[in-house]
């Protein structure tokens, strides 16, 4: 147990390193998705002919193999982590995408109308009322994407080794320490669960206009007594 | 004004949602459009601030083309009310109807001291600004609704089916909090509904529309009951038009009679009196108590908790004839009690009265009609 946390020499970073790497690698890819998946998502929801041939697309990336992805980038980035972040964002684009476009599907009608009624033009209507309405959806798909991406970043081992704690996978093998293989494990599960953490409380902090589970909205006063017209006795 | 001016709405599949539609609609007044669906009222009422664009004719706000300012002014400039309320979610009370002052750029404070104001003026507790809609009631999220659309005091307000989606009761209750809010502040308000009694009951105007969104009447309520212009908009009426219609006839001219009013400590020559086979008794202050007939009245012997449920009163004047009438059915024994504002008997009507009464205000409307016709 006492060798748990000693990390071997040639991975050229202690324990706490290998956690900030691996933080970087899986979380710049989402990142990355969000804010490409924004602008993708809002096309989908104008032109909705659109929606099943992105959506099909982002679900054949996703099959793709990282591995496949890693030997068709190496000739471009060589072995960077970019090359394992890449395939990444890419992956996060396939949650990211339909949550963006249900979230923001999902504003009623009526609002919509009276938004443009009130007279929002469509980019204020898109960043005031759609995506803040979208927020709660949006959040549950990076959870899905965060926790995704922190596992797949140990196959970066594969690619000299850029796969930050997943690096701990090929020296356990390669020096015979399976403790170091629990480790990169363990880690990588308190670190998604963290994270997962952080984004539901990061939406409870967006969206105090949510019915809570649990706690009852309080009957609100009503003031609609109508005064009989008439006494009927 | 608002002129729509011979204004037709096809859409490329070929579909007239409104067909060569003109109509005048007069300031500070409710205009009504009703009609079934697919009459093309929501797509009429949508034309005037341009959330759709006609196909043909113009429309005119107090003589100029709505299409020749920026949309978004246009649209600030008129009040949006919508079913359901169409609030917005993940805002306050207090924010969302605050929400086109800020957009026309009034600061925080005073746009927050508007909005209560306006609270206070569509009956909302306080104490629900700083709540979010799903905490409201379906009632109060619509009186929101129409606080938020009369935040920045717009001379026009666009009503879309407001109030369709309330139960009845809470309807009765917007629907006159609406009247009394339009008398305060005098908006010229478009109302869409499919609802004829709504139409009648809040219309000035009233424009009964028709499938493909033609115009089959315009008119003022009372007229539109009177003389329907053909069998659609008759259809559209309802079977009880002519009772409908006696809400517009006044009831101050009703011959009230008190022969058949007695106090409850009457003498026996008193209740002697008179030819009525049925006598109300009041109370020392001249309430009524109940009806009784005469034979079974003994003087200074008045059993009151023998009476007759005298159902329920009019005030002439403030009434309509429709009451009145409404009154003498329910009453047992076939006559209507009048009563003044602070609930004094001040005689009884029979039924027979009231129906010499309407007949006179059917002579009275053919005098009308003849004075306009030559």
């Amino acid at each position: 147990m006492s060798r748990f946390f000693d990390i071997p020499s040639d991975l050229q970073h202690s324990w706490a390193g290998l956690i900030g790497l691996h933080m970087r690698e899986a979380l710049l890819p989402v990142a990355a998705g969000l804010l490409l998946a924004l602008p993708i998502a809002q096309l989908c929801g104008r032109f909705r002919w659109l929606y099943p041939p992105v959506l099909g697309m982002t679900t054949v990336l996703y099959a793709v193999p990282s591995l496949a992805f890693f030997v068709v980038l190496i000739d471009y980035t060589g072995q960077t982590e970019l090359t394992v972040m890449i395939p990444l964002a890419l992956y996060s684009l396939v949650v990211l995408v339909p949550a963006i476009v249900d979230g923001v599907r999902s504003v009623p009608d009526e609002t919509l109308a009276a938004a443009t009624a009130m007279g929002f033009g469509p980019v204020r209507r898109y960043l005031q009322v759609q995506l803040p309405i979208a927020a709660p959806a949006i959040i549950a798909g990076l959870r899905v994407a965060t926790a995704s991406s922190i596992s797949l970043v140990s196959v970066g081992a594969l690619i000299g080794n850029q796969g930050a704690l997943g690096n701990l996978l090929a020296a356990a093998q390669k020096y015979d320490r399976p403790e170091l293989a629990v480790n990169a494990v363990l880690t990588m599960a308190v670190l998604a669960i963290l994270c997962d953490a952080l984004l539901v409380g990061l939406r409870v902090l967006l969206t105090p206009w949510m019915p809570r589970a649990g706690s009852r909205p309080k009957p609100a006063p009503r003031r609609e007594g109508i005064t009989p017209e008439g006494a009927v006795r | 004004m608002i002129r729509i001016d011979s204004v037709t709405k096809r859409y490329p599949d070929g579909t007239v949602a409104v067909d060569r539609l003109s109509l005048d609609i007069p300031d500070r007044s409710i205009t009504v459009l009703v009609g079934p669906s697919g009459c093309g009222k929501t797509t009429t009422l949508r034309m005037i601030n341009r959330m759709v664009e006609p196909s043909e004719g113009t429309i005119l706000l107090d003589g100029e083309d709505t299409r020749r300012q920026p949309v978004t002014t246009l649209r600030r400039s008129m009040g949006y009310v919508i079913q359901n309320a169409g609030l917005f979610q993940h805002r306050t009370i207090v924010d969302n109807i605050a929400t086109v002052p800020r957009m026309l750029g009034w600061g925080k404070q005073r746009a927050r001291e508007r909005a209560a104001e306006l609270m206070e003026r569509v009956g909302l507790d306080p104490a629900l600004a700083g709540r979010y809609p799903y905490q409201l009631s379906g009632g109060q999220q619509q009186r929101v609704g129409v606080a938020r659309a009369l935040a920045a005091d717009p001379p026009v307000l666009l009503m879309d089916e407001p109030f369709s989606a309330v139960d009845p009761v809470v309807r009765k209750g917007l629907q006159d909090e609406l009247l009394r809010i339009q008398d305060e502040l005098g908006k010229t308000i478009v109302f869409v509904t499919h609802d004829i009694d709504e139409a009648i009951k809040l219309g000035t105007m009233v424009a009964v529309l028709r499938e493909g969104g033609r115009l089959a009447q315009y008119a003022p309520p009372a007229e539109l009951l009177a003389s329907p212009a053909d069998g659609f908009v008759e259809d559209f009426l309802g079977a009880d038009r002519g009772i409908r219609g006696l809400s517009f006839v006044p009831s101050a001219a009703l011959e009230l009679t008190t022969d058949a009013v007695i106090p409850a400590d009457a003498d026996a020559g008193r209740i002697a009196a008179g030819k009525a086979t049925h006598l109300l008794v009041t109370d020392a202050d001249g309430r009524p108590l109940g009806w009784a007939e005469r034979d079974e009245l003994t003087a200074g012997d008045i059993r009151t908790d023998r009476l007759r449920s005298y159902g329920r009163p009019f005030v002439p004047g403030v009434d309509s004839l429709r009451v009145a009438l409404d009154c003498a059915v329910l009453s047992p024994v076939g006559w209507a009690v009048a009563v003044d504002d602070s609930g004094r008997v001040t005689g009884v009507v029979s039924q027979q009265t009231i129906g010499e009464a309407i007949r006179a205000a059917h002579a009275a409307g053919r005098a009308e009609d003849e004075k306009v016709a030559g």
